[in-house]
């Protein structure tokens, strides 16, 4: 009993009044985006606001739940947790419901349940478990490439579902990686080897490659001119361009492999092509419902754009659509707003954890809460490609609503008990 | 497992820093679309709102009895939005419609080539059935949609060339009125023409939300920016309908017109051209198939003989005469004329039948004597208060435009002409000036030579008589809508500037020509009819049978005018014709006794004679 009202006492009531706020603003766009004067109670379980109401509610208990365990138990248990979650994505490949192109669902009566979503607080879990736990003796290659795998594996997995957004999601453990040490110089190189990408794409013909080329070995050369010219160095800067090289020619090769509506996103969204009714259907007709909402926006239930399928995925990809139409420029800066502060605020509670486990689990909810918000509402604004991935709290779904919720309140969990850690 | 303070603790300074600069983007983003760039918001005007067009109910058209002649069904037009249209399954469509792809493409390029972002007809007058059918299938069919539509019906399927048709506006129609658009219907012919902007109503604005998916999904704002259609007002007319049917009948398998009119009113009780047609032939899709067949009809179905075509008027004109000849103080009841055999004057002769050789005038109307109308003609003409025969022409001529020949009166129906009444310098062109007197135009005299008036007119010197001195502007539509107010030009005496007491000797010998002259075939025991025959001369063969009439004497509610081509005598066939009209219009029925008569009127066949 006691236990218990220290929890009430000692739990961060300012996440939790972010998380609330998100979920109860995200119910009012869902409810928006699929209104219908039909069905307008608001607890019609024919409807997405009825269902996703139902999702709310598990979801709170589900929170509460969590916050009756033993945080211990995470700690303890993150590894079995995570083969568990391994082997359900195991079994999804083998028994799943295929639904667009994708076999990553479970169904189970009328319910269907997506293990992926689930996947991403395992891992977190278990990537903090590894850091707490690792072997001194270990060495750092060792250490970083065991890390590695642990991230990869479900990554890997769910590419085979051919759910290509919800596996990269896990490129953002690199912030955790990072915050542990891994070199910043990661960031440059990805960016380079991106920026590489974007004009491999753009520079159709060799010849024009060639003088990309050019320009990398004219920039290698005043490296070389203006930094130590030993051997060393200029082998070093030898490796640097065979490797853009072969990268500058892999990626055009690469680029044929990818399915044919990932190809046309990427060439949409690098104006290659202009194709409004097709591939950049869904982002220009959102980015006309944003840019429809103007500074003030048109008002609750007042969106033509959304209200009236003009945008595909609305309730779940697009929701933020719904937000930017009928809140217009305020009440869309106010949820990016809250989401930064919301993320600020997670990695503060992860950086005042004394335990190993707390931080980097902690630094994990951020990393994978931040690239989704960056993903998501970077898509529906037309700056990044359209990768399907939810926008945390707002999209529709109970999979990824309960799993962000888990992943949140394992955290919280942790924070309550930290005053106990001396 | 506690913590200390590492090495790496900066870092999340960097994390604050990505965060806070991807919100940062972010915003800036939104600033961009939402409040610096306009386009995306009228995007989203275009994006979501059809305005389409509500097409009120064409005003309908009821009888003097209010019974309805002319009512509207629904159909509808398949239109399409060429730029709209995007990935259809084109095989489909034409499946649907029951055209082939190379039809589909046609329309489809024309359509376009008319506008791509405004609707064009694809497919017009869909069925009820196959609407259903479609609608089912449209939301597959982006960029088409249905439109409802009225076409017109006509429940008694007659008086064709009152009502009119209606038909898709032409080039000139579109440019010259930009209240219609291509597609839309006009009145081409009758009352649906003439009364255009009363019957058409005020188009109304429907503004409604379209997903993607081609499906309306309600009104816009609520409907508050829509502009309600406003009906077409309805037309009462002063037809009587059972009357007009009985006529067409009657009249059938005669070449012709029968015009009747309330004299009190100028009310067009009925008004029948024959040959005639179904009216509900030109409507609808089999519409240009049977225009076109009217078209070519030589007996020229399409022509409302009544008011279009003009015949010698023959001896019903000695009516006129008769009273432009008291009027002018030259002729009363006690003036008596000699006929033997004719006229005769130098070496001109203008015949006469045998018959009692001294007339006084009402003996004269009853007989149709000719040689008492030339003498008549005469000393009008050549009355010597006027200083020559052409001043005496010219007031004769006043007179006769007074009593409604030779002008166009009006009337609420399109192509009236005026008929032909010679001006004096025609004479004076054909015979030189000074050179031509009332012998040279004595043909005047008894409805011959150059005149020609048409059945209309004759109708409404009926009416006039009728009426001892006045008439009323001749019209079909008594109201419009719910307005009780008239046209003033259907209100107003017309005063033929005849004196009514010189009525009386007229009208009783029209009443004699019933009773025991020239048109005993029209008699009716209980009604007091009076008529004149007239035989009509005319260069194209058989004699016209001409009658008008009106009835009862006293008080008369109907005048008439029948006018048969090519069919002899007017008591032959006119004279029967009017005297079952006025029966059927005053009794309601025909009495037993004249039965026969119906019988032979309605099996003659005088359409025989054009064939030889």
């Amino acid at each position: 009993m006691r236990d218990r009202n220290l929890i009430w006492r000692d739990m961060d009531w300012i996440t939790v009044g972010l998380y609330l706020m998100m979920v109860f603003f995200g119910w009012i766009s869902i409810y928006s985006a699929v209104f219908n004067e039909d069905h307008s109670s608001i607890v019609d379980l024919s409807q997405r606001y009825g269902k996703q109401l139902l999702w709310i509610g598990a979801a709170i208990f589900i929170a509460l739940l969590i916050l009756l365990v033993d945080p211990k138990f995470f700690s303890q248990f993150a590894i079995i947790i995570y083969g568990m979650h391994l082997i359900s994505l195991i079994m999804v490949l083998l028994l799943g419901k295929e639904v667009a192109g994708s076999k990553s669902w479970f169904e189970i009566g009328s319910f269907a349940i997506q293990p992926a979503e689930f996947m991403k607080y395992a891992t977190a879990l278990a990537v903090a478990f590894y850091f707490t736990n690792i072997n001194p003796k270990v060495s750092h290659l060792r250490a970083t490439i065991i890390a590695a795998a642990i991230i990869i594996i479900p990554a890997g997995l769910i590419l085979l579902q051919n759910d290509t957004g919800s596996a990269l999601v896990y490129v953002s453990f690199i912030f955790v990686l990072y915050r542990r040490g891994l070199s910043g110089n990661i960031f440059i190189i990805g960016v380079l080897f991106i920026f590489i990408a974007i004009l491999a794409l753009l520079l159709e013909s060799t010849a024009q490659k060639m003088v990309l080329v050019g320009i990398i070995v004219a920039i290698l050369a005043a490296i070389f001119y203006f930094s130590r010219r030993t051997l060393r160095n200029g082998l070093r800067l030898g490796a640097v361009l065979v490797v853009l090289t072969a990268y500058l020619f892999s990626v055009g090769f690469a680029f044929t492999k990818l399915q044919p509506h990932q190809q046309i996103r990427i060439k949409v969204l690098l104006n290659m092509e202009q194709d409004l009714q097709g591939a950049g259907y869904n982002v220009h007709q959102s980015k006309i419902a944003i840019g429809s909402g103007r500074f003030f926006g048109k008002g609750f239930l007042q969106g033509t754009q959304t209200k009236f399928d003009f945008v595909p995925e609305q309730s779940t990809d697009f929701i933020f659509c719904t937000v930017g139409e009928e809140w217009g420029f305020l009440g869309s800066s106010l949820v990016i707003v809250i989401f930064v502060i919301f993320l600020i605020r997670i990695v503060f509670i992860a950086e005042r954890q004394r335990s190993v486990f707390a931080q980097i689990y902690g630094y994990g909810v951020a990393s994978i809460l931040f690239f989704h918000f960056t993903i998501n509402i970077g898509m529906v604004m037309g700056l990044l490609p359209v990768i399907g991935i939810p926008l945390p709290f707002f999209s529709y779904g109970g999979s990824s609503l309960w799993a962000f919720t888990i992943l949140l309140f394992i955290l919280i969990r942790q924070d309550a008990e930290r005053m106990k850690l001396l | 497992m506690i913590m200390h303070k590492d090495k790496y603790s900066d870092r999340k300074f960097i994390i604050y820093g990505f965060f806070i600069f991807v919100g940062f983007s972010f915003i800036i983003r939104l600033l961009y679309l939402q409040v610096l760039d306009n386009e995306y918001a009228y995007a989203a005007d275009n994006n979501a709102r059809r305005d389409i067009t509500v097409y009120p109910p064409r005003g309908l058209i009821y009888d003097r009895n209010g019974e309805l002649m002319v009512y509207n069904e629904a159909v509808f037009d398949l239109m399409v939005v060429p730029g709209q249209v995007k990935d259809i399954d084109e095989e489909m469509l034409c499946q649907l419609l029951e055209i082939d792809y190379e039809d589909y493409q046609k329309r489809f390029k024309k359509a376009k080539k008319f506008s791509s972002r405004k609707a064009s007809i694809f497919e017009k007058q869909l069925s009820k059935t196959q609407t259903a059918y479609l609608q089912e299938k449209l939301y597959q069919f982006p960029g088409f949609y249905v439109q409802a539509r009225t076409l017109r019906k006509y429940p008694s399927a007659s008086a064709a060339h009152l009502l009119g048709y209606i038909a898709e506006v032409n080039d000139k129609e579109l440019s010259s009125d930009c209240f219609y658009a291509s597609g839309d219907y006009i009145g081409k012919s009758g009352i649906e023409k003439s009364y255009e902007k009363n019957l058409r109503g005020q188009k109304g604005i429907k503004k409604l939300l379209v997903d993607v998916y081609n499906r309306e999904k309600g009104a816009f704002h609520e409907g508050q920016f829509d502009v309600p259609a406003v009906n077409g007002q309805k037309l009462y007319t002063g037809i009587d309908l059972e009357m007009q049917m009985y006529g067409e009948l009657l009249m059938q398998n005669k070449i012709g017109a029968i015009v009747a009119i309330e004299p009190q009113t100028g009310e067009i009780l009925a008004m029948i051209s024959s040959p005639t047609y179904d009216p509900n032939k030109l409507v609808g899709r089999i519409r240009s198939a049977n225009y076109s067949t009217l078209l070519v009809d030589t007996l020229k179905p399409l022509i409302n003989r009544s008011l279009t075509s003009s015949y010698p008027p023959g001896s019903t004109f000695k009516l006129a005469q008769a009273l432009i000849g008291q009027q002018e103080k030259v002729l009363n009841n006690n003036t008596i004329y000699t006929c033997n055999g004719g006229f005769h004057y130098g070496g001109l002769t203008v015949g006469c039948h045998p018959h009692n050789p001294n007339l006084n005038l009402q003996e004269s109307i009853m007989i149709s004597c000719n040689a008492y109308y030339c003498n008549v003609y005469r000393s009008v003409i050549e009355n010597p208060i006027y200083r020559n025969s052409e001043a005496g022409y010219r007031k004769w001529r006043e007179y006769i435009t007074k009593l409604g020949f030779g002008v166009k009166y009006g009337i609420d129906l399109p192509y009236e002409t005026t008929g032909n009444i010679p001006k004096p310098e025609y004479y004076d062109k054909y015979y030189g000036k000074g050179h031509w007197n009332s012998i040279t135009t004595i043909s005047l005299a008894i409805g011959q030579g150059e005149i020609l008036a048409t059945p209309l007119q004759l109708a409404n010197l009926a009416a006039l008589i009728a009426n001892r001195g006045y008439y009323i502007t001749p019209h079909l539509v008594a109201q419009v809508g719910d307005s009780t107010k008239r046209n003033a030009l259907y209100t107003k005496k017309n005063q033929s500037g005849i004196d009514p007491r010189y009525f009386e000797v007229v009208i009783n010998g029209m009443e004699d020509v019933v009773m025991k002259g020239t048109a005993r075939s029209a008699f009716i025991d209980s009604i007091s009819v009076c008529g004149k025959t007239g035989t009509a001369q005319n260069p194209h063969g058989e004699n016209h049978s001409v009658f008008i009439a009106f009835a009862p004497k006293e008080n008369p509610k109907i005048a008439i005018a029948v006018f048969i081509e090519n069919s002899g005598y007017g008591g032959t066939w006119a004279a029967p014709i009017a005297s079952l009209m006025i029966e059927k219009y005053l009794k309601g029925y025909i009495n037993s006794a004249r039965l026969p008569i119906e019988k032979r009127m309605l099996e003659g066949n005088l359409i025989n004679y054009h064939a030889r």
